[in-house]
């Protein structure tokens, strides 16, 4: 495989997972919860954009309901940990767990081919006539472009402050009048949903949908995270900047893993492996990059 | 204003562990009275104070706030009534949050939030005259996060925004007890500039027996969950550290007052 088209099976996969990773952003970073739902709801994304699909909707409203359908996952973790008083790591594994089922019932079966099924990329072919990795950029571009701003929006308004406020310290929220499990939930649907809905988009752009596909996201979507903060360090983040760099760390973070692959040290079946290592490495970066910043009198900046 | 009806808290109830807070306590509290409430660790001070503003339900009894029965209303609706400022600086602001942000949502303390902007341009002006008042330079500083602030500023701060839109009561859990003695003292002219301003309904906890014989108009001694010493008026006036200290070891069979409640 030539280096250019490496480069865009990169950013390709960067971007459709970026949206993914934006979904991360939210309930890792804004609401402070580590939400492992997430590898159940991106693979609920694929099954059921896939099925839809081969079952004939169109596909822009398949990935609609597929964003649907993880908001509900989301819902589901929001509600065992508001009502049931679950710890958020308990409340995610439980239906991440549950999920897998799930996918399965969808699909009948553990994948669902998508080869030439009538998807976003058929649709847009029939428009600009490129390749699946090029037409996967576009739509993924313009995807992460419009949810950054509808995000960038949402998180300035008198709501969006309050989901802020929630994550960021409880106690203040809920003196200041703000319902902090309400905002747990409208956290984690808004997050699952993205999550699908960057699940669905995948399914599309590699031609199956997987029962497995999900198993790492959550770790992949914090390293990505982690990757941007630490390239975009040395500016002052504006809020619209910080998932900007989220995005930006997926595209790098899918670089790495193609370079990885291509040194061929190691194969297909060690990814999972070779992205624990990356998470761990990138960690380490991070902290090592905030001591030398502490030495010199900085302030710290990334959370680990 | 505030009323207290027989108000009971046990923790842990049915285990070995368990353990009476309060038992039947009463209290009224009248509009514009400045209540500051003293005693030792464990006498239910914050107990009291966190059941008023409920972080934890009631055992037994009901609480009543200007008219409004709040026994079972959850914490976060109560805020629409209550002002509070925490011993800790850090949990009564948001410290990723911009300082202006905190005034906006200081600003919306109870109110229905929906997708207009958080904060706007008219607001940005007036929280910049707003902040002046402190003092601290913090009027500059409107878009610096409150993590940036020192303990005291943030105090001040959260007291600012306790009080933006006028409470019913305002609470405050030993609001200087982690500031430096000098930053403790300013922090507390300011609590009671503020207070005086707007006559506010307050109720202060402390371990310091001089600043609950100095500020405030009404004071309340606890001990082992019952209130031992009730004074206002001319005669708190008069009070004296060696007058507590007395009410102290009676109601404690001979006690000493521990060092915390005798320093300052």
């Amino acid at each position: 495989m030539s280096i250019l088209l490496a480069l865009q099976v990169a950013a390709a996969q960067g971007l459709l997972w970026g949206v993914m990773t934006l979904g991360a952003y939210i309930s890792y970073k804004i609401l402070d919860f580590p939400d492992l739902s997430v590898d159940g709801t991106y693979a609920l994304g694929g099954a059921v954009c896939a099925v839809l699909i081969v079952n004939g909707w169109n596909p822009v409203l398949s990935m609609f309901v597929a964003m649907l359908a993880g908001m509900l996952g989301g819902l589901a973790t929001a509600l065992l940990h508001t009502k049931m008083k679950m710890t958020g790591l308990l409340a995610g594994i439980l239906v991440m767990l549950g999920l897998y089922s799930i996918n399965l019932r969808i699909m009948g079966k553990s994948n669902t081919s998508l080869l030439n099924a009538n998807t976003i990329n058929a649709l847009l072919k029939r428009v600009i006539p490129a390749s699946n990795e090029v037409l996967s950029i576009i739509s993924g571009a313009v995807i992460c472009a419009l949810l950054i701003a509808l995000l960038y929006w949402f998180f300035g308004t008198e709501v969006g402050c309050a989901l802020r406020a929630s994550g960021n310290n409880k106690n203040m929220a809920r003196a200041m009048g703000v319902n902090t499990d309400q905002m747990v939930v409208l956290g984690l649907v808004l997050s699952n949903g993205l999550v699908g809905l960057s699940g669905a988009l995948f399914a599309q752009y590699q031609g199956f949908a997987d029962v497995g596909m999900g198993t790492g996201t959550m770790v992949m979507g914090l390293a990505s995270i982690i990757i941007g903060e630490v390239i975009f360090r040395f500016m002052r983040r504006s809020f619209a900047l910080r998932m900007l760099s989220a995005v930006f760390g997926t595209v790098v973070y899918r670089v790495i893993i193609g370079i990885v692959l291509q040194l061929g040290i190691m194969d297909a079946n060690d990814m999972k492996l070779a992205s624990a290592i990356i998470v761990v490495l990138v960690f380490a970066l991070s902290m090592l990059l905030d001591k030398v910043r502490a030495a010199k009198g900085g302030q710290q900046n990334v959370k680990p | 204003m505030l009323n207290l009806n027989n108000v009971s808290k046990t923790f842990l109830a049915g285990t070995v562990n368990e353990k009476q807070v309060l038992a039947n306590l009463n209290l009224h509290i009248k509009p514009g009275e400045f209540v500051t409430v003293i005693g030792g660790n464990g006498a239910g001070k914050s107990t009291l104070l966190n059941l008023v503003a409920g972080v934890f339900p009631v055992s037994a009894g009901s609480i009543v706030l200007d008219g409004n029965d709040i026994t079972r209303m959850p914490e976060f609706k109560r805020a629409k009534l209550l002002g509070r400022v925490f011993q800790e600086p850090t949990m009564g602001t948001a410290g990723d949050m911009i300082i202006e942000e905190n005034l906006a949502m200081a600003k919306r303390r109870g109110m229905h939030r929906g997708l207009s902007w958080g904060i706007t341009r008219q607001e940005r002006e007036f929280y910049s005259t707003y902040l002046r008042q402190l003092g601290l330079g913090l009027e500059n500083r409107l878009s610096d996060k409150v993590g940036l602030l020192s303990g005291g500023q943030r105090q001040a701060l959260t007291l600012l925004m306790a009080t933006l839109q006028e409470p019913k009561l305002l609470l405050l859990d030993e609001h200087t007890a982690a500031l430096d003695p000098k930053t403790a003292r300013k922090v507390l002219e300011l609590t009671q500039k503020i207070v005086d301003e707007h006559s506010l309904t307050t109720l202060m906890i402390t371990h310091n027996m001089k600043d609950a014989i100095r500020v405030g108009n009404r004071l309340i001694m606890m001990y082992d969950g019952q209130i031992i010493y009730d004074v206002a008026g001319e005669e708190k006036k008069n009070l004296h550290t060696a007058d507590l200290m007395a009410k102290f070891e009676a109601a404690s069979g001979g006690e000493f007052a521990s060092d915390r409640m005798m320093l300052g």
